[in-house]
């Protein structure tokens, strides 16, 4: 169903003019301030406590704000942000290679195919640096050098060493620095914890986010939550893939049900695919697990020359191999960005070389590491990748080749908010993945931690101050019609989940959609098969409605209804992010339109007529949503096609 | 494969439980076993019964959700790997595997396999954290570690908080979690002003959320998923004793 | 403040344990030491028993030593049994529902046995205080006359078997009990593990077969 409209283009008020390096102490300085003795009186509401989360809640309470804060999982250490791998950026220079500020910036704004705004990436930039003191102040281990200093890597085809990292548990380590300082508040009184809660609907009173319904997942008992202003920290939207690498629960609730009330969503066509995930075994499979991309500087990339070849690896002799990444491009071989390695192991499974279960899956092959650098060498750098591989697979990657195929990694798209990190709607700040704003088309390596915690470390705290200063909130009581509205509308909901008492499970439907967005709307998009889904999403979700059953009642844990719940989001999230990939027919970054691509199979962007924000509002429920757009101005990096060959 | 599955089942915080026994039957060996759990409640929810509730989340073995005890053994009979990344090649055609909740009285069951871990929570916000609000910090490169150091805080702090440790343990002992993290702090220079007061407080704490005491049986260190070793358990002895006599008490 | 700390907690009457039991393996090592002289004859080993009373003398009078010994040991004793039952109970309370398949033990044999083991030491100790220290249940007791008491004792068929479970049992508890207490005094440090369980070790086998050379002289005739 292609039905939408264009309304008004919008605008980031909030980004000050002015020389790029000299706009953050501009805003910040602009920025009304909250008294030190006042900020006792204003209450925030926090949703997720994953990095952005996390942080973001640890330094509002330790500004003297009251912070109520949910997480689903049982603690807020559980956050996904916990299993990211590779590490995080900073333009810290410690290595005199060059780097600066301006250099990240650059890089991000690039590696995004030209769809961020520069205002936000020079920020991230200049905060990145920040981040890395505050985390070693928190005690978060970096891996160090044997003079005590911090270590740092190359990552993500950067030709700077700015990454730092602690083993291959970075995203843990920073995760738990941040849990330890949210623990330290909690303890003080100063946030109010609710882990197993999870968000249902936001609360909208004259324009403005006043707060939230959440479930409690024990008991089940649904209740409203009031506050000054609404922080969602809640993730990206992979899941709606089914199979991905975002832990189970990750789901899109929380920023549904808020672009539902009014929020705009940016961009959901932008989702990332990861080149060195796991390969799934078999129909069973429920997750897909990623091994850092490093492993891509040392194994080679290779399939069968021939179709169908079904030969053990170790028996295929090497001129009836075909190493393609180094044959299509060979200076950068098999470093190629995480897109177009991506594409490459599709299009040769495609082509019928694929190898192992249901030929989903390339080799990567470190027999030749092995015999330049040793066994040992080898094993320092990757033994713990190694190790996981050999858990989930049963092969020993020393021996046979490693097989690897893309997966659903990250979502660049996500609400719309302005450069105060505000979205549309008043009071309403959205942080990290669940936001649209840095990454553009593409997310590079070691650059999502960094957005996490610069938004809730350091931009959120500087900017929410100037929303709560301008104050003009009436006082809103649980008892006020709007809010048993929205709390009784998530209630029916549920209601109407437990009550359809059908035939198929809530899995069932979710693999369903995962395979029709995989297939469709995956890592090549065309007119053709974003009509077809477009067709076919609408009628998924009449059946779900019709068919679904979840055991049980509302009044008790009930994994099944936080489940069904979820997906039924999925069901509509998906549509949208159908329409946003049909609408924008040029290729940029991690969203690939076959129809629009250079002679020889890159992407190609159609600046002229894409070089802006999509961001969608709302159309109400049976109608069209309404597209607007944000023109994207550089003035500082001019874009130019990326060529790798 | 086919396998026989005996799991606790309990509805509820309150109500009685019992193992209840479930065959499964064409399972691939390269199922994790949590997929054959799924496996189990989809067929469970068609029949109209109550799935099994667990927790998990991330399903790559950090997040520390998962927690079962299998066949006698926190995350089942593989070293280092939570039930998350236990496949079933590690099992035999027609064994029977018993699946049970985390036991301890600071673990109180939710229902099925779910228990409620907040107790590890309280540890934690009881001291185990540097105090250095948002914006204080100085320039990283100030901070020198020597690297040995830095490994070992590492090594501590890769736990996951999942309480294998209090679920291998006969006594129920908190010990291996509490100690990882104040190995992990007290080893590094910025977790010095603290190192007393916070070693203090979280074994307090420890002590009143009702877990046993060691008796340095080692079990714990045996079924953690991460390798947290049980020399962390002596540091953290260490550290209570010289907090003691510092007079900190 | 610090001394109510340390009893109140569990890693403080963990300390208690480990300090008493160092005592008590000091005492028990110079004690199969002493024990040793029953091979050097009866007026030896009668002499040796009779010095014990005079240690000390003239600054401490006749068996004033020996009974500040006897009451430091049965303080150390009382408090090394006193928290082993508040940590036990401690213990069985964080457990209140067992497992049903039952824990897989990855620790050693005498790990396990540390606590049953303990008792079994408790009452053994009972006996052999009331054999060959007041010599209620001794065939034989004279006054001033151990090594009578001693070669009566061995020559009754039970009383070596309950003497050498006894020892055992002693052993055990010395091999992961002298590991235990540096752990729990945080002496243990990765590069000394394996050095101080071999040390616990050797004491444990030292005091162990010293003490059971005793019997088995008496039951070979070596000591009659």
């Amino acid at each position: 169903m292609i039905d939408y409209t264009v309304g008004e283009d919008i605008v980031d008020r909030a980004a000050p003019d002015g020389p790029i390096e000299a706009r953050w102490d501009t805003r910040r300085f602009t920025a009304k301030l909250v008294n030190p003795s006042n900020r006792r009186k204003h209450r925030i509401i926090v949703v997720g406590t994953g990095l952005a989360g996390g942080s973001a809640g640890a330094t509002l309470a330790e500004q003297g704000y009251q912070v109520v804060q949910f997480c689903f999982q049982d603690s807020p250490r559980r956050a996904h942000s916990v299993a990211a791998q590779g590490g995080i950026n900073a333009a810290k220079d410690y290595r005199n290679d060059g780097d600066s500020i301006h250099r990240l910036f650059y890089d991000t704004v690039k590696g995004g195919d030209f769809r961020s705004r520069e205002s936000n990436v020079y920020r991230l930039a200049q905060v990145s640096v920040e981040i890395i003191d505050q985390c070693v102040a928190q005690g978060v281990p970096f891996a160090r050098e044997y003079g005590g200093l911090l270590d740092n890597r190359s990552f993500g085809g950067v030709q700077v060493s700015r990454t730092f990292y602690a083993r291959g548990q970075t995203g843990q380590q920073l995760l738990i620095g941040a849990y330890q300082a949210l623990s330290r508040q909690i303890a003080a009184g100063n946030i109010e914890m609710h882990p197993r809660t999870e968000m249902l609907d936001l609360i909208v009173i004259d324009g403005r986010a006043r707060g939230i319904v959440a479930r409690d997942l024990i008991t089940g008992e649904v209740r409203t939550y009031l506050a000054d202003a609404v922080v969602l920290a809640t993730g990206g939207y992979g899941n709606i893939f089914y199979l991905s690498t975002n832990a189970k629960g990750s789901n899109a609730t929380a920023i549904w049900r808020a672009h539902r009330r009014g929020a705009y969503l940016a961009n959901p066509c932008y989702t990332q695919i990861h080149p060195t995930c796991i390969p799934r075994s078999g129909e069973h499979q429920s997750k897909l697990t990623l091994m850092s991309e490093s492993l891509r500087n040392d194994g080679r990339i290779w399939v069968p020359k021939r179709k169908g070849d079904t030969r053990a690896p170790n028996e295929i002799p090497e001129d009836e191999r075909d190493y393609y990444l180094e044959r299509i491009y060979p200076s950068f071989g098999n470093l190629v960005p995480r897109d177009i390695a991506s594409r490459a192991a599709k299009n040769q499974c495609d082509e019928g070389r694929g190898v192992g279960p249901g030929g989903l899956g390339v080799y990567l092959d470190f027999a030749d590491a092995i015999a330049r650098l040793g066994r040992d060498a080898v094993e320092a750098r990757y033994g713990n990748l190694f190790d996981m591989y050999q858990r989930i697979t049963g092969e020993n990657p020393y021996e046979v080749p490693m097989r690897i195929y893309p997966a659903i990694h990250y979502a660049m798209g996500g609400l719309w908010v302005d450069y105060d990190l505000q979205s549309n709607l008043a009071g309403l700040f959205v942080i990290g993945e669940a936001n649209f704003s840095d990454h553009g088309a593409n997310r590079l390596g070691a650059s999502a931690l960094m957005q996490g915690l610069a938004d809730g470390y350091f931009v959120l705290p500087a900017t929410i101050n100037d929303y709560l200063a301008r104050g003009g909130l009436d006082p809103v009581g649980p008892e006020d019609p709007a809010v048993r509205q929205v709390q009784s509308e998530a209630l029916d909901r549920l209601q109407r989940l437990l009550s359809v008492r059908g035939e198929r499970t809530v899995d069932s439907f979710h693999r369903e959609l995962g395979a029709l967005l995989w297939d469709k709307c995956g890592m090549a998009r065309s007119d053709e098969s974003l009509r077809d889904a477009l067709e076919r999403i609408p009628k998924l979700r009449e059946q779900f409605w019709q068919s679904v059953t979840v055991p049980g009642t509302g009044a008790e844990l009930n994994q099944e209804l936080e489940k069904a719940n979820r997906v039924a989001d999925f069901l509509e999230f998906a549509e949208l992010l159908a329409l946003d990939a049909l609408v924008r027919t040029e290729s940029c970054g991690g969203h690939f339109r076959v129809e629009s691509q250079t002679p020889d199979g890159e992407a190609r962007r159609d600046d002229e007529n894409f070089s802006h924000v999509a961001a969608w509002e709302f159309g109400g429920d049976g109608r069209g949503p309404v597209l607007h757009k944000e023109p994207l101005q550089f003035d500082y990096v001019h874009p130019t096609q990326r060529s790798y060959a | 494969m086919n396998l026989t599955l005996r799991i606790w089942r309990q509805p509820g915080p309150d109500a009685g439980g019992s193992m209840v026994t479930y065959q499964v039957s064409d399972v691939s060996p390269d199922m994790s076993f949590l997929e054959v759990l799924d496996v189990l409640n989809e067929r469970l929810i068609r029949a109209g019964e109550q799935p099994v509730a667990f927790d998990h989340d991330c399903r790559e073995g950090i997040c520390g959700s998962c927690a079962m005890v299998i066949n006698g053994r926190p995350h089942g009979p593989e070293q280092t790997t939570t039930t998350c990344q236990l496949h079933l090649r590690s099992f035999r055609d027609g064994d029977v595997i018993d699946v049970e909740p985390w036991r301890a009285r600071p673990f109180p069951v939710i229902k099925d396999l779910v228990v409620d871990r907040s107790a590890f929570d309280r540890i934690i916000s009881s001291g185990g954290y540097i105090t250095s609000p948002t914006g204080s910090a100085p320039e990283a490169h100030s901070i020198l570690v020597p690297k040995p150091v830095a490994d070992l805080a590492f090594e501590n702090a890769t736990c996951i908080g999942c309480g294998a440790c209090v679920a291998a343990c006969p006594n129920g002992s908190a010990m291996l979690f509490t100690a990882a993290k104040v190995a992990h702090l007290n080893s590094l220079p910025q977790g010095q002003p603290e190192r007393e007061s916070r070693v203090l407080s979280m074994v307090a704490t420890m002590d009143a959320e009702g877990f046993g005491g060691c008796t340095n049986t080692g079990e714990c260190a045996a079924a953690c998923p991460k390798g947290i070793p049980l020399s962390s358990i002596a540091n953290l002895n260490r550290e209570y004793l010289h907090a003691l006599r510092a007079g900190r008490a | 403040m610090a001394v109510r700390a340390l009893w109140d907690s569990t890693i403080g009457k963990k300390t208690v344990m480990a300090v008493t039991g160092l005592m008590m393996v000091a005492f028990l090592f110079l004690h199969m030491l002493g024990n040793l002289k029953i091979f050097f004859g009866a007026t030896d080993f009668n002499a040796y028993a009779a010095w014990l009373r005079t240690i000390g003398e003239p600054f401490l009078h006749f068996t004033w030593y020996l009974w500040i010994q006897r009451v430091v040991l049965a303080v150390a004793l009382v408090l090394h049994i006193v928290s082993a039952w508040q940590l036990s109970r401690r213990d069985r309370r964080a457990r209140p529902v067992k497992y049903a398949h039952g824990l897989r033990p990855q620790a050693s044999f005498a790990t396990h046995t540390m606590r049953w083991g303990g008792v079994i030491i408790a009452v053994f100790l009972i006996w052999h205080l009331l054999d060959l220290t007041v010599g209620a249940v001794n065939p034989n007791f004279v006054p001033g006359k151990p090594y009578q008491a001693v070669v009566a004792d061995f020559q009754v068929w039970w009383i070596n078997i309950v003497y050498i479970i006894g020892v055992v049992m002693v052993g055990l508890h010395i091999n992961h009990g002298f590991w235990s207490a540096a752990q729990t005094l945080g002496v243990n440090r990765p590069v000394r593990d394996v050095a101080i369980r071999a040390t616990g070790t050797t004491v444990a086998l030292l005091i162990t077969l010293g003490f059971l050379t005793v019997p088995i002289g008496v039951m070979t005739g070596l000591v009659h």
